[in-house]
């Protein structure tokens, strides 16, 4: 058995982390420890270690597309706020006063030319500046004038095609370096519509009684679909007659490194559900038919036969590492999640959709993203509670110690039913917990 | 008690013995054909299905398939199915132009495994008549919840 770390010593918890992972490409296995899921002192490394030290996702530029648009996030424990200033510029401060540390803004989102600190009134613009405050006579000369007590910047602050980033670490590599091959899939996102890309009105906050990695794991997970998501294909099936023309367990697509621990799972055409850009099911009824296969023909015009096609027919689920998953399934779909403890997750989901289309299209976007996405769609539920049922049965680890994630080891190109995806994140879970300690 | 408001206590009533039972299929029957179940996100309350980002946006076939699904073994998360407790209060109904607007003030109880979640909201049901039958036209239920971090999920019907 592995031996655990309990004493906590530096020496043991490496120990510990160097033989999470077994992998034997010979054999083809790859195993994980389950301890990764439980301890907490693995949280706590990897809130050090992983997302201090990692671009995340903060939000979507459509969320502040006017000067002194904000919105208030949660990034990594880090309450945020996000603004884009009088020039257009955009700016993630730390949401603290700079006097006693209240939040200088308390609404999710709005409009606003300085942001004052309702405890003792210190006023702050678009800028960061600190500008007024009450009683300002008090204070020695000098002492605001010189720019020590303006709001603090998120060190690293980077947009993707309109996907917004920050990272704490002043020295890691650029935005676009990080992204590595993610950042085309990102690209890929944002030329859906042909007036740019926003995010909807309306956020899935809900949670589960998991640890974080296992929503990381089960975003791009199309093993599960005929199990777990058994009553969903039921449904489809029972409105549009439509199956999936393939078993998603056995051997639809196939998955990519994206690099840098990020990674995709695709294919064309092989799953059962519509697309609102553009594949067309019976249950949208004959009417819709016309209408996707002009989305269809305007992708077709404007990015080639292929790349149109692509987005058009294809699926993909995109994990970014750490926390990002992209899902361009039957709407697109954007998601995060942190943790709040070892065996629990804050989730957030938004939907991304083309800028100014149709009364139609938006309709049937919605209705398809809820027909499975979120905390009351058809499969999201059953996702929590698998995790649930991993997380507690994580407690019989002295009994059975490891998770397999072999499928697909020996294969030349893993299909998206198999876990290279998940490998990919593993190893760079493991790399950045051994890497960063060093430093 | 004024007999309309008595006739919506007994719908309310109905409803809540029904989904409480889980005589799910039945609960479905109480809706046109045409009927619509809606549930908005929680941080846009007030905002439309067609244009934003719902928890639940269900045309008819779509609430019964709900119903369906909920009743089979591989709806995992209600299998073992959740005990619930749905109740109601603050009820108003008015006689509008096509039938009758009636609302309530809910708390739904679920208690599954070690958790006890809560549900508490604002239910409007556009009511349409089928001889004395009241059947719902559209049932639109907005939680009075700032997210559902603490629910994780809401994998029953409200």
């Amino acid at each position: 058995m592995l031996t655990s770390h309990r004493s906590g010593s530096h020496q043991d918890i490496r120990q510990f982390l160097e033989s999470v992972i077994r992998e034997d490409s010979k054999q083809g296995l790859f195993k994980v420890h389950r301890g990764v899921f439980t301890d907490r002192e693995i949280l706590r490394l990897e809130q050090e270690l992983i997302f201090q030290h990692s671009w995340l996702y903060l939000g979507h530029n459509s969320e502040v597309a006017r000067p002194n648009d904000f919105i208030t996030r949660k990034v990594a424990g880090h309450p945020l706020l996000l603004t884009r200033d009088r020039d257009g510029k955009l700016h993630a401060y730390f949401n603290t006063c700079s006097h006693r540390g209240a939040m200088v803004c308390r609404e999710p989102k709005g409009q606003r030319r300085a942001f004052y600190c309702s405890y003792h009134g210190w006023a702050y613009n678009d800028l960061g500046h600190l500008i007024d405050m009450p009683g300002r006579d008090s204070m020695a000369p000098g002492l605001i004038e010189n720019g020590e007590m303006n709001l603090k910047e998120v060190p690293r602050l980077a947009e993707h095609h309109g996907f917004i980033f920050v990272c704490f670490d002043p020295e890691i590599p650029s935005l676009e370096t990080y992204l590595a091959e993610a950042g085309d899939v990102l690209k890929l996102m944002s030329e859906h519509g042909p007036n740019g890309m926003e995010i909807v009105g309306g956020t899935h906050e809900y949670g589960l009684g998991a640890n974080w990695k296992l929503i990381q794991e089960n975003s791009a997970d199309a093993y599960h679909t005929s199990t777990t998501h058994a009553s969903y294909l039921e449904y489809v099936n029972a409105r549009d007659g439509a199956r999936p023309k393939v078993d998603p367990a056995v051997s639809a697509g196939w998955a990519r490194d994206l690099g840098n621990g990020h990674a995709i799972i695709e294919s064309e055409g092989a799953m059962p559900w519509g697309r609102p850009s553009a594949r067309w099911v019976a249950g949208w009824g004959e009417a819709a038919r016309a209408e996707i296969d002009e989305i269809r023909e305007e992708l077709i015009q404007r990015l080639g036969e292929k790349r149109g096609r692509f987005i058009a027919l294809g699926d993909r689920n995109t994990l970014i590492f750490p926390n990002l998953v992209v899902n361009d399934t039957l709407a697109i779909t954007v998601r995060t999640f942190y943790p709040a403890d070892v065996d629990r997750v804050d989730v957030t989901g938004w939907a991304l959709a083309p800028v100014g289309e149709s009364a139609s299209s938006r309709d049937r976007r919605m209705r398809n993203f809820v027909e499975f996405f979120g905390p009351a769609g058809f499969a999201t539920p059953d996702d929590v509670e698998m995790l649930e049922l991993c997380q507690e049965g994580y407690r019989n680890q002295t009994a059975y110690e490891w998770n397999d994630i072999s499928r697909g080891m020996l294969k030349e190109v893993p299909a998206k039913s198999d876990e290279l995806q998940m490998r990919v994140f593993w190893r760079q879970w493991q790399n950045m917990m051994l890497r960063n300690q060093e430093d | 008690m004024e007999p309309l408001l008595a006739q919506a206590h007994q719908f309310l009533l109905r409803e809540s013995h029904l989904l409480d039972t889980w005589q799910l299929l039945e609960w479905a029957e109480l809706f046109t054909a045409d009927g619509e179940y809606l549930i908005p996100a929680t941080d846009l309350p007030d905002g439309k299905a067609e244009e934003t980002l719902h928890l639940i946006y269900d045309d008819r076939h779509r609430l019964q398939e709900r119903a369906k699904r909920l009743l089979k073994r591989t709806a995992h998360v209600e299998y073992p199915r959740s005990r619930t407790l749905h109740t109601f209060t603050n009820v108003d109904a008015r006689r509008g132009d096509d039938g009758i607007v009636m609302e309530c003030a809910f708390v739904v109880y679920r208690s599954r495994r070690d958790q006890l979640d809560l549900f508490p909201g604002r239910s409007t049901y556009d009511i349409r008549l089928d001889g004395d039958a009241w059947r719902i036209r559209r049932k639109r239920s907005v939680l009075i919840l700032e997210t559902l971090r603490p629910q994780n999920k809401l994998s029953i019907i409200i």
